[in-house]
């Protein structure tokens, strides 16, 4: 059975419809990615599959629970764990203690076994040397890094990941795919959207793509990749 | 900072010690001097964690104070029950004040809620001004003899020499030293705790906070009735070492919300030893303004607004970032996987040998 299914999930902001009519399903431990141009709707999906945004039109299952009407805080405590795009840390905070807060409420865990818990999160993701810094005074990567360390942090079942390779060197870049490969080998599901499709591919077992809202496809990467409206759409290239 | 934190607790234990002794040695003056400025801090503690932790900019504290005051009133004149049981009562029916005023003004957000708060805090007052058996619009007074026959003070009288009313007084002041070293070692304890974390994180990221679990509506709830309870024992200890309660006096804005305020915020809102601080700066203002009658408050309100302007984090705020000395730190330290061994010193490398 599914993990997570969407049923014709719909949402307008005013006229502009960004996400038209969507059904997908994800099965446990599997990794899908997600790709289209800027605006696509695909942070937008996103929001509504944690409850961040509210849908206008269908349902959202997840885990055998339909969860479209749940608050963010019950779904990740149900297990979907995710990152922003525009990375959100709590900047008063360490960054440790940004994966505390993380694994007491949306993990459900307390005391030693959480702390081994940030601390094991924390070296995997390449934070181990910053536990103790002040999340607010992180770079741009740094943060991006600590956005999926904390969603890892809440033990989720699925994991959603919203363009965390973008900025790289080639070296970051495969410890990355390293950590995201890690994270799939435990049995969690993955959405990965990502622009940096070579990255996205090297993981993915399947590739969905998005454009004005719509789902134009979805199905192994090769054969996605080699659709003729994707390539134009998505890649710009005359067929 | 760890140096800090070692001297800290001893250095605390002691001024909490000295302060426990001033009646045997201290005038009555200057320990009724002492309760004021103790209660005083208790009421700026508590507003702190509400503004300072929890966002919830409240001005309509003068709602537990005086129900704190009133139930501990009614508790003893029409329920015949020993004043130190009329202050948990007091507390009690604060906290339980609170629920109801949590779920009107809980509905607004930012000044709305201000004002929520303070026209519930009328809405009391007005209520509680037509309860004809404590005496109305015009107020009451405990019945004679209601203190010294408290429990506790004819021991204090006999252990110090002096009067039933000086061990009143004395008695009040000690309970008002105990509240308020517990008040801040509740909020210490609960701003460490997974609750206290989760706070920090709404104050920093309200959506993202959401987004990893933790949930603002109950943790602010939790905060709300805990320091409403707080405020209502405080506001119970006030009147009871008054003996006179008023709806004017026991609801009063100004005494109970404004000043408390100004005490938070020159000291450093958001900090712990904010309040302490700030406190002892309006105390000494308070000395040295006193004569100068409603010029006084002018030069209050101007001191106020230039610690706004130019040290938003107060008085404690501008100390910690000029020295970096921090007392009670709330941060949460990873656990140490490999320490290094203590008494070996490091190795210096010396060149050029
Ligand atoms: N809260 C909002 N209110 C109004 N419009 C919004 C809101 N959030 C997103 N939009 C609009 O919805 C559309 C889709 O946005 P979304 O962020 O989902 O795109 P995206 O595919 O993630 O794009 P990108 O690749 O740039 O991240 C955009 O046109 C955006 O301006
Ligand atoms: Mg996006």
């Amino acid at each position: 059975m599914a993990i997570l299914s969407l049923n014709s999930v719909s949402k307008s902001f005013g006229a502009l419809k960004v996400t038209d009519d969507v059904s997908f399903e994800v099965a446990p431990g599997e990794v899908l990615g997600i790709i289209g141009p800027n605006g696509a709707g695909k942070s937008t999906l996103f929001n509504l599959i944690t409850g961040n945004i509210r849908t206008d039109a269908g349902t959202i299952t997840f885990d055998g629970t339909d969860v479209t009407g749940q608050s963010p805080m019950a779904r990740v405590k149900a297990g979907i764990g995710r990152s922003f795009q525009i990375p959100q840390p709590f900047t008063h905070l360490s960054v440790y203690e940004n994966l505390l807060v993380a694994a007491n409420f949306g993990g459900g865990q307390g005391g030693r076994e959480a702390e081994q818990l940030c601390v094991d999160i924390l070296d995997r993701t390449g934070l181990g040397d910053l536990a103790e810094a002040t999340s607010g005074s992180l770079s741009l990567l740094q943060r991006k890094r600590l956005e999926l360390a904390r969603a890892m942090a809440t033990s989720p079942k699925l994991i959603l990941l919203d363009e965390i390779a973008g900025g790289l060197t080639d070296g970051e870049c495969v410890a990355l795919i390293e950590t995201i490969k890690s994270i799939h080998a435990q049995g969690t599901a993955i959405i990965w959207i990502e622009h940096v499709l070579h990255a996205l591919t090297s993981v993915v077992e399947r590739l969905m793509v998005l454009n004005f809202g719509k789902m134009l496809t979805i199905g192994a990467p090769e054969v996605v990749m080699d659709t003729p409206a994707v390539r134009e759409i998505y890649l710009g290239i005359e067929v | 900072m760890n140096h800090n934190s070692k001297i800290a607790l001893p250095v605390a234990l002691a001024i909490v010690a000295a302060l426990a002794l001033v009646p045997f040695y201290g005038s009555r003056a200057i320990i009724q001097d002492l309760f004021t400025v103790l209660t005083l801090l208790v009421l700026a503690m508590n507003w702190n964690i509400l503004a300072g932790f929890a966002g919830l900019v409240s001005v309509g504290q003068q709602a537990f104070v005086g129900t704190g005051a009133y139930a501990m009133f009614a508790a003893v004149i029409l329920g015949g029950v020993d004043p130190l049981w009329g202050i948990v009562i007091g507390g009690a029916a604060a906290a339980a004040l609170s629920v109801p005023i949590a779920i009107f003004t809980f509905r607004l957000n930012g000044a709305y809620f201000a004002i929520g708060t303070w026209v519930s805090a009328e809405i009391v007052r007005l209520s509680l001004a037509q309860w004809k058996a404590l005496g109305g619009g015009t107020g009451t007074s405990l019945p004679k003899g209601t203190t010294q026959e408290m429990f506790g003070v004819q021991p204090i009288r006999h252990l110090l020499g002096i009067s039933n009313a000086a061990a009143a007084d004395v008695l009040s002041y000690w309970l008002a030293l105990a509240l308020a070293v517990a008040t801040l070692s509740a909020s210490y304890l609960f701003l460490r705790s997974r609750a206290g974390l989760g706070l920090q994180a709404i104050r920093d990221n309200l959506e993202a906070a959401r987004s990893v679990g933790v949930d603002p509506a109950r943790l602010k709830a939790i905060v709300f009735v805990l320091s409403a309870l707080g405020t209502g024992v405080c506001g119970a200890l006030m009147f009871l070492q008054i003996t006179r309660v008023t709806p004017d006096a026991a609801f009063s804005v100004v005494d109970w919300t404004a000043f408390v305020i100004f005490i938070t915020v020159i000291g450093g809102i958001g900090t712990l030893p904010g309040p302490i601080v700030g406190v002892l700066v309006f105390y000494v203002l308070q000395r040295l303004l006193a004569d100068y009658g409603t010029l006084y408050l002018i030069l209050l309100g101007l001191f106020g607004i230039a610690i706004m302007l130019f040290a938003r984090r107060g008085l404690w705020g501008l100390f910690t970032d000029k020295t970096g000395i921090e007392l009670l730190p709330l941060r949460h330290r990873p656990p140490r996987t490999a320490t290094p061994v203590p008494g070996i010193p490091p190795k210096i490398v010396k060149e050029g040998t």
